[in-house]
């Protein structure tokens, strides 16, 4: 319940449209009705021989619903599809705009990309919330106050024993059936989440299965699955059935009560007697969006569901919040670090621990390190994704809390192991570091970067649905954003790692040129051409192990020396 | 009109539950008529005759029966449709994976990443629509109609004429409007999918927008894009639902019509109230099933392009090459730790490609040695594993184990005998420990933390929250490549298999994982017959025995001191490959 309100305040905004949609749909309905109480006077009246004459009213009334209803309906099912893309789109910048003060911290456990499709899938389905869930109940409101007003014009009595039938199957069955029912649907979508792992593993890992002899009890447990599945499925459908039967057994006690009850009044007077057959026409059609009212319920679970699968996610605290009054960014960025310290959540050893440097404006500066030694943490802390857990990590003389976020990373540029490419043309994915840039700017930057073939080629679609750009050239595509970024502090975060030696070396002689004055930091595996840093940071299982240029460190025959000699050495070998 | 020939064959074994929802809906329409009569009956007598409503318990009576059997029999059509389609999915669905399993890893590879998993759920799900909605709908519109046609006929063919002249307009218009229409929003609704993508992409690249500072000013860009979305599928729907508009008109003006017509013809006499009233409360009724059809055409629609879909894949996997031989009593395997592999005059060429991958290749695995297989890409060395995992079957040429060709055993049997580690190895979701004991349900825990040891995984599980029962995959804990690899060699040491086969990852980034798995990779062939695709230079030079394959072709072999000597191909290939090239 508590998530259908905060799933509801997130479509408020649409209160008038959906109000809009609702009437449209109660008029359509009405005029259904409508055309058969007038048809059915009609034609009672007709029995009664009078003047043709007398007849008009049911005539003109007949054809005029007649017409109404199709035309209506036509402007119910647009204004309730224009609603229904209206909360769609605010449900994805809801979506949004909760899930960005979370990336990337909160999100670790959330990687995977199925994750975030599954995301995409349920807001998805809550689109129905309105035209699927939210309407069909307004509907048959609107409709049962209106043949409670009409046939109370009549009958008090009448009305007070339709009441009785639209109360039994507009809340009574519904209630029976969602007890009946409870879990199915949310069942169902557990246990199409359970196959989809199962599938994957299947056609992904169907040659370990085969090579393991594991294949027929994976498709045991598939088939298994699928059966659980499908018996779910039923049961849902023989509710479904079952609420259906339930209606339309109370529609026709409604029909024979209510005749019941008009039928000493027919007798008072012949005229009164078209009664008869205009109410039991329309107790009938009054019926008909009751219709809708089980599967409202089967969407109501599944969208609480999807509902509360998102939540799960948003509800996280985020890492890092932006400092009331955030401090301008001075023009010298020296970087300082003491006792800086972290530790992921959930995890008992720090990644980083107790860490002191410090790396003055302009400079040089490699981080090199085994995996697992903590310098991808040190970039992750140095753009404020994460917090540190102890100690400062200053910037410019105040520690990075003091700075907005923005502000921040407009002043220090990552280029990181694995880049994203979005699915917009390779101009679009430039512009992003740079909005404004000129023609010219995006060229130079490209040619910097080592792409200048890629200028004939700015408005081609990149990414997934678009040119497959190599794992080179996605990188090389990184740095020329880095470029347009134009940021005082630059990290290469294994920017080149996926890069060919020669095309390594090239590239890396391009960012030197192009970030030239710019403080520097380059974490590294590779130990190559390590004469060119002023300064090298050597971390070994979160603490800095030892420091200096490559000539001393050498010297000093420590972690560095060992890795170095253990890299050269191969390949002197080889060579 | 939407049947197609093939998708209905998949009733064949269901056809009790189908027959029986028909038979059941056909009783409905009987039910509904007779309601009407009975209904009519009492009004008209209520009204004009003004009968005691004592003297009318009878027919009410009749009326309350006739609607409890009518609502029975509804439910009855309604759950025999639906267990009709559900027996019809599961069949479909085991066919699907058996032919997928029998084709084997080469068959899935062979189709792009998700087309078969969509197929699997997605597809098999919306032929549900098809077969527990449109079909029954689709009778019932046919059985419908006519039943109520009879009905109305004998009372009053004017009334019956008006019905039968506009009911064939609803389909007709349905299928001069409908496809158009159709195809326009069939538009609509992937531009809709391109639109939830744009959305995806942005959240998957978060990260990325964040490091640009631009994070904030991309959600106006969502909301824009969201907004244009709406307006242009807006304008098409205005002339989309224009179709349903003609369908709600033809129906809603009939009813008018017969209304107006017996109306009139009651006032000239002629007619009776009772049988105007009959007619007037079936004439809904008539339209109705016509109408549904039309909405449940879509569904339709659906189940028939998933349909296309699914036996696409069939039918792919008909035609691919499969391992599964003739079992003509499968022997057990002799074992390959003491006998040697030979391969004779073997060839094998994949469907569709012009060039043969193993072109009258023969060479010898030797027993107990480690043999390594090298050459360029494309040289065939991927095939030669596929066959001797027998993922795949040669064209012609035999390879034999202590002199039987391996065609002979069983495969199951054949495997058990042969350790895999695969460059990319897959995880599956489910816990560390589970991925390892896969390779050996019977191993003990003792044996499970062996091979976690010697695959050099010790301190990754120790690293881990829950150690060795941590959750792999979605939501669990994610893998880099080197871990996986060591996943796959600790699965290689708890088989205990006496040949190994062995893709050695390419090159790494990080030498000092490289070298741990060097070192776990050389216990894992002691003592055992190995076949190594080598990449690393030091894997090979340390070989027993090295095969170099080109074009399919075995183009030398020998130990390294022998080739050096003998094959310039082989010194050159030493001479120019660097480490990060295989």
């Amino acid at each position: 319940m508590k998530t259908f309100l905060r799933l509801v305040r997130i479509v408020r905004p649409w209160t008038g449209w959906m109000l809009l949609s609702a009437l449209l749909s109660f008029l359509a309905t009405g005029s259904g009705i409508g055309l058969l109480m007038t048809a059915a006077y009609l034609i009672a009246k007709a029995a009664l021989e009078p003047p043709l004459a007398a007849l008009q009213v049911g005539i003109v009334g007949v054809r005029f619903f007649g017409l109404a209803r199709g035309v209506v309906r036509y402007l119910e099912r647009l204004a309730s599809h224009d609603t229904t893309f209206r909360i769609l789109t605010s449900l994805r910048v809801w979506f949004y705009d909760a899930l960005e003060p979370l990336a990337p911290a909160r999100l670790m456990q959330f990687r995977s990309a199925d994750l975030l499709q599954r995301s995409v899938d349920d807001i998805q389905s809550l689109e129905n919330l309105y035209t699927r869930v939210l309407a069909p109940p307004l509907t048959a409101l609107f409709t049962a106050l209106l043949l409670w007003l009409l046939l109370g014009s009549f009958s008090v009595e009448a009305a007070l024993v339709l009441l009785a039938f639209h109360i039994l199957a507009g809340i009574g069955i519904p209630l029976l059936s969602v007890r009946l029912g409870r879990g199915t649907e949310s069942g169902i979508i557990r246990q199409r989440t359970r196959e989809r792992l199962q599938a994957v593993d299947f056609i992904e890992g169907i040659a370990e299965l085969q090579m393991y002899g594991e294949l027929e009890r994976h498709l045991r447990e598939m088939r298994q699955a699928e059966r659980k599945k499908l018996s779910l499925e039923r049961r849902s459908a023989l509710v479904d059935g079952m609420h259906e039967t339930l209606v339309g057994l109370t529609m026709n006690a409604a029909v024979l009560a209510v005749l019941w009850s008009v039928m000493p009044l027919a007798r008072a007077g012949a005229e009164s007697g078209i009664l008869l057959s205009v109410a039991t026409l329309a107790v009938m059609a009054s019926f008909e969006p009751f219709t809708m009212l089980p599967a409202s319920l089967r969407h109501l679970e599944a969208d609480v569901h999807a509902g509360e699968r998102i939540f799960e996610i948003l509800d996280a605290e985020p890492e890092v919040r932006d400092p009331d009054a955030p401090a301008a960014v001075p023009d010298r960025l020296p970087i300082t670090a003491e006792k800086l310290s972290f530790t992921y959540p959930g995890s008992t050893r720090p990644a980083l621990d107790a860490l002191s440097f410090s790396i003055p404006q302009g400079s040089k500066v490699a981080v090199v390190g085994p995996s697992g030694s903590g310098k991808s943490t040190l970039t992750s802390l140095l753009v404020r994704f994460w917090n540190p857990t102890e100690g400062t990590l200053a910037l410019g003389g105040n520690p990075i809390e003091a700075y907005s976020q923005e502000e921040l990373r407009r002043h220090v540029a990552l280029i990181p192991q694995r880049t994203y490419v979005f699915s917009e043309t390779i101009r679009q994915n430039l512009l992003l570091a740079r909005p404004g840039a000129s023609e010219d700017e995006l060229v130079s930057a490209l040619r910097a970067a080592g792409l200048g073939h890629f200028r004939a080629r700015l408005d081609e679609f990149a990414g997934q649905h678009g040119m497959q750009l190599s794992g080179g050239e996605r990188q090389r595509l990184a740095i020329a954003r880095a470029i347009l970024q134009d940021a005082p502090v630059v990290v290469l975060d294994e920017a080149t790692a996926s890069l060919d030696r020669p095309t390594e070396r090239e590239v890396l002689r391009r960012v030197e040129e192009a970030f030239e004055g710019r403080t520097l930091i380059t974490i590294t595996h590779r130990l190559q051409e390590m004469e060119r840093f002023e300064r090298i940071l050597v971390l070994k299982n979160g603490r800095l192990a030892e420091s200096g240029t490559h000539s001393a460190l050498m010297k000093e025959n420590g972690v560095y020396c060992a890795m170095w000699n253990l890299q050269h050495r191969r390949t002197g070998t080889e060579a | 009109m939407n049947i197609d020939r093939r998708l209905l064959a998949l009733i064949g074994p269901e056809k009790a539950p189908f027959v029986l929802s028909i038979a059941a809906s056909t009783a409905v329409s009987v039910a509904l008529i007779g309601q009407a009569a009975v209904l009519s009956l009492i009004i008209s007598r209520a009204f004009l005759e003004e009968s005691p409503p004592a003297s009318l318990l009878p027919p009410i009576g009749l009326f309350a029966l006739l609607s409890i059997l009518r609502m029975l029999f509804g439910w009855l059509a309604h759950a025999g449709a639906k267990r009709a389609s559900t027996a019809v999915r599961l069949a479909l669905f085991e066919r699907l994976t058996r032919a997928v399993a029998l084709r084997g890893p080469l068959f899935t590879r062979s189709l792009p990443s998700g087309r078969l998993s969509t197929t699997l759920l997605k597809g098999i799900e919306s032929l549900d629509a098809y077969f527990s909605q449109y079909l029954p709908q689709l009778f019932l519109a046919l059985a419908a109609p006519v039943l109520i046609l009879g009905a109305v006929f004998p009372q009053d063919p004017v009334s019956g004429f008006i019905l039968l002249g506009t009911a064939p307009l609803i389909p007709l218009f349905m299928a001069l409007i409908g496809r158009r229409a159709g195809a326009m929003t069939d538009r609509q609704w992937e531009s809709l999918s391109r639109m939830s993508g744009y959305f995806l992409d942005m959240l998957q690249g978060m990260t990325t927008l964040k490091l640009f500072a631009r994070s904030r000013s991309r959600r106006d860009a969502v909301a824009e894009a969201g907004e244009g979305f709406r307006k242009a599928t807006m304008q098409v729907l205005r002339v989309a639902f224009l179709s349903s508009l003609t369908l709600e008109l033809v129906g809603t003006i009939g009813t008018a019509m017969v209304a107006v017509g017996i109306g009139l013809r009651l006032l000239s006499a002629g007619l009776e109230f009772r049988t105007a009233l009959f007619i007037l409360l079936l004439t809904p009724d008539f339209y109705l099933p016509l109408r549904q059809l039309g909405l449940k055409f879509h569904a339709g629609m659906e189940g028939v392009s998933a349909s296309r879909e699914i036996f696409g894949v069939l039918d792919l996997a008909a035609e691919s090459d499969h391992a599964g031989e003739d079992e003509k009593n499968p022997a057990p395997p002799a074992d390959p730790g003491r006998s040697d592999i030979r391969f004779e005059g073997v060839g094998y060429s994949y469907p569709g490609a012009d060039a043969r991958a193993l072109n009258n290749l023969s060479c010898t695995v030797e027993a107990g040695l480690t043999t390594a297989l090298t050459g360029p890409s494309g040289a065939g060395k991927s095939t030669l594993v596929n066959l001797l995992l027998r993922f795949q079957s040669p064209d012609e040429g035999t390879f034999t184990l202590a002199g039987r060709p391996i065609g002979e055993f069983d495969p199951e049997e054949w495997r058990e005998r042969i350790a895999w580690v695969p460059q990319h190895p897959f995880l599956f979701s489910g816990t560390l420990r589970e991925n390892i004991m896969m390779a050996n349900r019977r191993a003990s825990g003792e044996e499970l933390l062996r091979a976690v040891r010697s695959a050099g995984l010790e301190e990754l599980v120790g690293l881990l929250p829950e150690g060795l029962d941590t959750p792999l995959g979605e939501g669990g804990a994610r893998f880099s490549g080197g871990e996986a690899q060591r996943i796959a060699l600790a699965r290689a040491f708890i088989r205990d298999a006496s040949l190994v086969v062995l893709d050695e990852p390419t090159s790494h980034t990080d030498p000092e994982l490289e070298m741990a798995l060097n070192r776990s990779m050389r216990e894992l062939v002691r003592g055992r017959t190995a076949l190594i695709i080598a990449h690393r230079p030091e894997t090979i030079r340390t070989a027993d025995r090295i095969l170099v394959l080109e074009e399919g072709r075995l183009r030398a072999s020998g130990t390294h001191a022998e080739l050096m000597e003998e094959d310039a191909f082989y010194r050159e290939a030493f001479a120019t490959e660097g480490e990060e090239r295989p």
